[in-house]
This record gives structure tokens, sequence and C-alpha cells, in this order.
């Protein structure tokens, strides 16, 4: 079922000149919604095992679902804020597959009449605005979780049986499907990115979705192909499923084009299949091969009504949609005083929405961006981990820095109260205070360190009498050594100008 | 009366409904499935003398937006949703091993 052969991956730049990548992204929502789409069962995170599941999501004999208006109510926001048409009529689908993560034997969906379709976004990468276009948002329902036993990996080969939690059969998910996107190759990978961050933006501000890539609440599918440089004849696309973070997105891409490109120059061809992306080293492994196994047999749900949006609905909805994201980047960069380049790699870094909230939790913007694109940064690439993922909350965030602008810590301890933050010590203050890490301001503590610095170094002390200041800084790195880094270096400073003067 | 599938249809078709079929009923359905979409098809005919003002309907009542407030309502208890199963472990659902397809 997989590739004949096994060709070698062609690096991204190489596979570029003589390939360019078609990419679609799908990418699944799931609400925020207190109950599920057609029965009235809870959705809480994290529940025990089949503890939210009643006759309708368990697909019993005679059970008959109904629709959350709640969920309706979204789709239609989330539409809108695409800058998607609104059904005036629509229904839901049967999809039948015989999977037991559906224990109807079906999922309830849309087909041909989704209900939001022919919209857009604009997505930014470098400065520089790529039109996504939307082919549909369309309604339908979770599945359950399976979890494989007997494996050595906990996945289905060599499985003996599987467990099913129903818990999440029956969740409100709405997908949304990208048409076909064609940008330079090159930005190919950051414009999938910055596509599914911008959903993931969207989501948040609409209030729809807590859209966590890290807890599955968004989930991007990602479709490629590749078709000769100059060629207008599509290739063969591979799906890669449920890439859970924005990072593997991107890195999702890499693989794919480098594996197609591979494939295409031995000669062969690729083979239309679903793909499972593999955090651990960025690679995707054969799936299923689409067959006629996915012929789903749809057919109009006839338990539930149609749904038929009145149009005074649609736009007393359309009345509650967030400022759309390009002209809150251009508000937010001219209240935030950032340059170009800052608001580039805000956006590239996904930190556009934790600096929003990190200013909100009381932040100046520059400091705000300088922790995120700094410090946390570097721990995400570090571990892998989206910045949003990170066990850090913008409030902490700002809590540091307000620390750190009250001269209770410095920038250099400020580094080991995040550690502290991300291991799950508590928050900024309490990490402050099982740490140790306060500076000390103390004159006394400070004027026996700045006096032993003195001691030592008797020639510094001497340029500094003869006026040369600027060679304080050697005696305040003497301190700051001594005291381990909690040294407040302004008034170690002044400390040293008094006694030397 | 339409021509009889072919077994190929036949095979695929029972494949979707995960039915096995052995080689006497794949010829005999090729030949009895041909009846019964002429028999249903007879409902063509009401299309046609309804004409084009006439919408097909898929809910049997005329009605649209039959929705239910986002208000959570008591399920099943776990005891009551697993006593169904034919196997549980661990408070979930036991299925045997599916082959071919990964989650």
């Amino acid at each position: 079922m997989s590739t004949p052969t096994k060709t070698p991956l062609v690096p991204f730049d190489d596979a570029l000149t003589r390939y360019e990548p078609v990419m679609g992204l799908e990418v699944h929502v799931e609400l925020g919604t207190r109950t599920k789409m057609f029965c009235g069962c809870a959705t809480e995170f994290g529940a025990e095992p089949n503890t939210q599941v009643c006759p309708v999501c368990l697909g019993l004999p005679g059970a008959l679902p109904v629709v959350n208006a709640k969920a309706v109510e979204s789709a239609i926001r989330i539409g809108l804020a695409l800058n998607c048409e609104i059904a005036e009529w629509c229904r839901f689908a049967r999809k039948n597959y015989f999977y037991p993560d559906q224990p109807k034997n079906f999922q309830t969906s849309q087909y041909d009449e989704p209900i939001a379709f022919d919209g857009y976004t604009d997505v930014e990468v470098d400065g520089e605005v790529y039109r996504i276009e939307i082919e549909r948002a369309h309604m339908e329902e979770d599945t359950g979780k399976s979890l494989h036993v007997g494996g050595a990996t906990g996945r289905i080969h060599g499985a003996d049986h599987s467990l099913l939690d129903y818990n999440r059969a029956g969740i409100p998910l709405i997908e949304i499907v990208t048409r076909t996107i064609e940008v330079p190759g090159d930005k190919a990978p950051a414009v999938a990115r910055a596509y599914v961050n911008q959903l993931r933006d969207l989501m948040l501000a609409l209030g729809v979705s807590d859209a966590r890539m890290d807890q599955g609440s968004l989930r991007a599918d990602v479709n490629l192909s590749l078709k000769p440089t100059g060629s207008s004849t599509l290739g063969t696309r591979s799906e890669t499923k449920n890439v859970n973070s924005f990072r593997s997105v991107e890195r999702a891409v890499r693989y794919e084009v480098g594996r197609h490109a591979g494939i295409l120059d031995a000669g062969q061809k690729v083979v239309q299949e679903t793909r499972h992306f593999h955090e651990s080293d960025g690679s995707t492994s054969s799936g299923r091969e689409k067959s006629d196994a996915e012929d789903y047999r749809y057919f109009p749900e006839p338990d539930l009504a149609p749904v038929a949006p009145s149009r005074a609905w649609v736009d007393e909805l359309r009345g509650t949609l967030p400022e759309p994201p390009s002209e809150r980047r251009k508000r937010l960069q001219a209240e935030w005083e950032f340059s170009d380049l800052d608001m580039r790699d805000t956006i590239g870094a996904g930190a556009l929405e934790l600096i929003v909230a990190t200013v909100e939790a009381g932040a100046a913007p520059q400091a705000a961006r300088k922790w995120w694109l700094g410090e946390l940064a570097r721990r995400s690439n570090d571990t892998g981990v989206d910045l949003a993922a990170l066990p850090i909350t913008p409030a902490q965030v700002a809590g540091i820095q307000a620390l750190i602008d009250a001269g209770k810590i410095n920038d250099k301890l400020a580094r080991d109260v995040f550690d502290g933050v991300l291991a799950g010590e508590g928050t900024p203050e309490e990490v402050v205070a099982s740490r140790g890490l306060e500076v000390v301001s103390d004159d006394g503590a400070l004027g026996e360190a700045v006096d032993r610095a003195i001691e030592a170094n008797p020639d510094v002390a001497d340029k500094i009498r003869d006026g040369k200041l600027q060679a304080a800084g050697a005696l305040i790195g003497a301190v700051m050594k001594e005291m381990r880094g909690q040294a407040d270096a302004g008034r170690v400073r002044e400390l040293i100008l008094e006694k030397l003067s | 009366m339409s021509s009889p599938l072919s077994r190929e249809d036949v095979a695929h078709l029972a494949s979707l409904a995960r039915i096995s079929l052995s080689e006497d009923e794949l010829d005999r359905l090729g030949a009895e499935l041909p009846a019964i979409l002429d028999h249903v098809a007879a409902v063509q005919g009401v299309v046609e003398s309804a004409g084009a003002d006439v919408a097909p309907m898929s809910h049997p009542v005329p009605i649209t937006n039959v929705f239910r407030a986002d208000e959570p309502s008591p399920g099943l208890s776990r005891d009551e949703a697993l006593s169904g199963a034919p196997a549980s472990e661990e408070d979930r659902f036991l299925v045997p091993k599916i082959l071919g397809e990964e989650a």
C-alpha cells in the first residue's frame, strides 16, 4: 500500500528548481459549545471515558438527533468571518463508513450543501499578502477516541483490539476547506502555517473555539501535489492528516514537496493516499490508500430538518464579527509603534494574539514582544512546542515584566523565573519567592560586596578615582558575579561611584 | 428493465456494505438488483408529473430550523452506556482489531 520503491527525499530548494507545489488545506475546528452537535451531552475536555454519552451519540436504535442552535450560529459567524456566502437553505448528509470511531456507522456531515461557501481570507508572510480562497465551511460532528491495545506503539498495526471512548463523538466540528493554493514555492510552507495560524486567531476572536492544536480542537490536513514548473497539469496529491502544531504544518509541506519530487524524479507515480505526520522527525508515512473504500455514499440526513438561516439572522450575526485580520494587524502595529520588521517577525512567530493578551495584562508592547520573540521563541524552537502551547500564559509574562518594572528582578533573573513558571512551579511571584530570585537592592549587603570588589581590583578602583567612570563596569560585573546576578545593577553602580569619588 | 449489474459492481457494493457474498449470490443479485432499481425508479415518474415547481424532500415534514438550545441534558451513566456492548475494558467499548486502516 505504500510507494512501490523507496525514492530519495529531494532537498526542498532543489525540488523547487523543477516543480511547483499546489496545496489545499482542510482545517477542522472543534466548537466550544457546551453540548454536542445533535444531543445535549456535555463536551468537557478530559472527562472520564464514556461519561458524556447518550443514545443519540452512541447511535442507539430509535434515537433522534436535534441540531444545536449555538453550533449553527458559530458556523455562520465563522463563514462570515471568512467572507463566505451563507446558504439560504442547506441540509445535513450521512457520510457512510465502517469504522468504530462513529458508532452510527456514518458521520453526520454536510455534502453538496455546505452552510458557508465561496469566501477568502488574506494572510501575511514576510510583509506580503496572500489571498487564500475558501471553497466551503461545513458543519459536522467529531468522532470518538480509539485506544489500540496490544501493539507496541499504541498504533493500530499489531494491535489485538481497540477500545473506544465516545465522549468526543458528536462534538460539533466545522470543516474549513480552501481552494487550491498556488503561491511561490518557497513561500508555500510559511503560507500554509500563516493560514492555519490565522484561522486559530480568528476562532479565538470569534469566541467559538479554544482552537488548540495541541489538544486537537484545531486540526489541519495538508493536501499537496507537485506540477512541473510552468506546466498546468496537476499531479497526484497526498493528504497528510492531523498535523497538530503550526510548526508541523510548515514541516509537513516541506517534507511532502521533497518526497513527491523524489518519486517524480525517479519516473514513478505518486500514490493518492492519506499520510501520517510524525512530530519526532518531521516525516510522513503511508496511511491508507484512497481506493473505492472511500465511496461514502452520501445521502441527505432524513432525521434532520433542513437549515435555512433567515437573512435577518445572518445580518444580525454579521454585526457580531470581530475586526478583520488585516485591519487588526494594521491597527495594532500603529498602536504598538512596531516597525514593519517587528510586525513581520511577530506575525511570522504566530505571536500576535499572545502579545495582544500580554499588553492587555499590563505589559508594554515592546516588552511583550521582547519576551515572546526572544526568550520564549527560543524555548519553543528548542522543544518543538508552538509558542501558544507553551505552559505559560500572557498574564504570567506580563506579571514577570511587572516584577522587572518594579525593580524586584532584572532581565537575567527573569530568565530563571520563566524556567520556573514553564516548569509548573507556580505564578511568577511564587517562583521568585521559592527560588529566592529577588534582586538585592539593600545597601547593607550591596555595600559589603562593593567593598570586596574594590579591594580585589585596586587598579580598576584607581582608574575610577581618576575619573575613568567606564571602568566601573568591571566592578559591577564582579559584584554581580559574587551575588549570582541578583544584585540591583543600577544601585551597585551608584554605590561604586559614591565610594570612589 | 435495466440490464443486469456486472459481478464487479455487485462485489463493490457488497464490500462497501461489508457483506460477504458467495459467487452464486453475486450472480443472482446482479440480476435481481436491477429489478429493485426499476421498482424504485417509479418515483421518477412522480417527479416528472409534479414538474419543476415541486422540490424533492429529504425530510418527511416541510419544516426547517428545528434547533435545540445549547443546554446540557443528562445522558447515560457509563454503566448504562456500556451495558449493551458485547465487550468492554477500561470503561471503554472493546472492538476487534481493525486491519488495513489507521485511525
